[in-house]
């Protein structure tokens, strides 16, 4: 579904990403880990066609970037830390305008099912503004999946989150998972990636430097796996 | 899986509807760019010695220094709406040619320039007695200067706004270029005062045409260049 081959992201003198390969298989659910400054923002919205390889190849849903990323983008659901939502329209009004821009068909209809599936129907009318950061972030998942992607990128998507938000958002995105999409997280909350994904991968200084998947660690836990790829690599 | 594509043209209306709908509600943009051109108006018209000559020669002068400068405010705000909430981010990633943002942005921003202008125009023949401007010919060079002027506003606005000083770029990069559209639309609205002849406004018109041409076409073809990080 996803695959990167040999990706360099350069800006200015300054090289983000050095070679990066990653694959991702169809309904896999990769949790994306590394610290501050790694490259996994960049790396995200590389994928997401935001910003375009310096070298490499990247191919996302069996089309490549950036030659293809209309197509891309139709094939694709991006969550980041800010919501991408008006606050001076309602959460109804905002699903309706990125319908819109999606094309979609029978869009009410749409709407009524994503804003049951992050639990905001009562608030449909609402506006944007009056929601707590929980409430716009769950929003933002309607919006990201609004056109029923294939592909979902999540960019740290608990950043600023309570307990009962973050709760919430793991309810949201078990249910997008359950659905069979392939999902992309980053995330520096261990806890909540172990719990929800199939795959962990460790991005440091801009190359992964560790993939494995639950089995691969079961006898330890992830901080202990997280920990040895980024010793090994120091 | 076939995912649906939207038209080129429903993205921009969707864009412009969205911008027109948030700003109902909010009337942020609106109101500042209202209260900006009230102020300039009537400090004009402190200013200025207004016998009925001197009132002929200003009137387009004074019109388009405040239209220029109130949709400057516009421009800016309109933009830093879309990047202060990540939401051009949102925009970058729906299925459509990336072309469609500029003409959505666009056709809002010249919307807000034309309301401003539809309450300024009156106020101005109130105060300064001044009542040619009340003259089709005034208000299509009126729409055909507006659309130069933000067509080119809003190419400039998607770059200042990723910058720093986003609020004093946007000027300094927008009146340079934007000086032939103004100076056409200066010349072609005070003929039309001064009731001059059409052959002789026939110059600035063209130009202004021309003008509205070549940055519509222009802006097209590079605000894809504009938005990419």
């Amino acid at each position: 579904m996803i695959e990167v081959k040999k990706l360099v992201k350069r800006f200015g003198l300054k090289t983000i990403l050095k070679g990066l390969d990653f694959t991702v298989q169809p309904g896999e659910f990769v949790a994306l880990l590394g610290p501050n400054g790694a490259g996994k923002t960049t790396f995200l919205r590389i994928l997401a066609s935001l910003s375009s390889p310096s070298l490499g190849s990247v191919q996302v849903a069996g089309y490549s970037l950036p030659n293809e990323s209309a197509k891309v983008r139709a094939r694709l659901g991006v969550v980041s830390h800010m919501p991408l939502l008006y606050p001076d329209l309602t959460a109804e009004e905002n699903l309706q305008f990125y319908a819109r821009m999606y094309g979609l068909q029978n869009q009410a209809a749409r709407i009524t099912e994503v804003l049951g599936m992050v639990g905001l129907e009562a608030r449909r009318r609402d506006l944007v503004r009056t929601f707590s950061r929980g409430m716009q972030q769950r929003l933002a998942i309607g919006r990201a999946i609004i056109h029923d992607p294939e592909v979902v990128l999540f960019d740290e998507p608990y950043t600023g989150l309570d307990q009962d938000a973050s709760e919430m958002l793991d309810e949201v995105l078990r249910s997008v998972a359950a659905k069979g999409r392939t999902v992309v997280m980053t995330s520096h909350d261990l806890a909540r990636a172990e719990d929800l994904a199939t795959r962990f991968d460790v991005l440091t200084r801009g190359v992964i430097v560790s993939s494995g998947s639950r089995e691969d660690f079961k006898n330890s836990n992830l901080l202990d796996f997280y920990k040895k790829a980024l010793e090994t690599h120091s | 899986m076939n995912q649906p594509t939207p038209s080129f043209l429903k993205a921009v209306f969707a864009i412009a509807h969205k911008d027109l709908a948030a700003e109902f509600r909010s009337r942020e943009l609106l109101s500042a760019m209202l209260v900006f051109s009230m102020l300039v108006i009537l400090i004009f018209n402190f200013a200025l010695e207004l016998d009925v000559k001197v009132r002929q020669s200003v009137t387009a002068g004074v019109l388009w220094t405040t239209f220029a400068f109130a949709g400057t405010l516009g421009l800016n705000r309109s933009m830093a709406v879309e990047k202060d909430r990540g939401c051009m981010d949102g925009l970058l990633l729906a299925p459509v040619d990336r072309s469609a943002i500029f003409f959505g942005k666009a056709i809002s921003n010249l919307a807000f320039m034309l309301v401003v202008e539809a309450i300024v125009i009156p106020l101005y023949a109130m105060l300064y007695n001044e009542t040619r401007i009340f003259q089709w010919e005034f208000i299509g060079v009126l729409l055909l200067g507006s659309i130069g002027y933000i067509s080119v506003g809003t190419l400039l606005s998607a770059m200042s706004v990723q910058t720093r000083t986003r609020d004093v770029l946007l000027p300094i990069l927008l009146f340079p270029v934007a000086v032939p559209v103004l100076l056409a639309a200066v010349k072609a609205s005070g003929g039309i005062v001064a009731g001059l002849p059409f052959e002789e406004i026939l110059t600035p018109l063209n130009l202004l045409i021309v003008y509205d041409v070549i940055f519509l076409a222009a802006s097209f073809m590079v605000f894809d260049y504009v938005v990419e990080e």
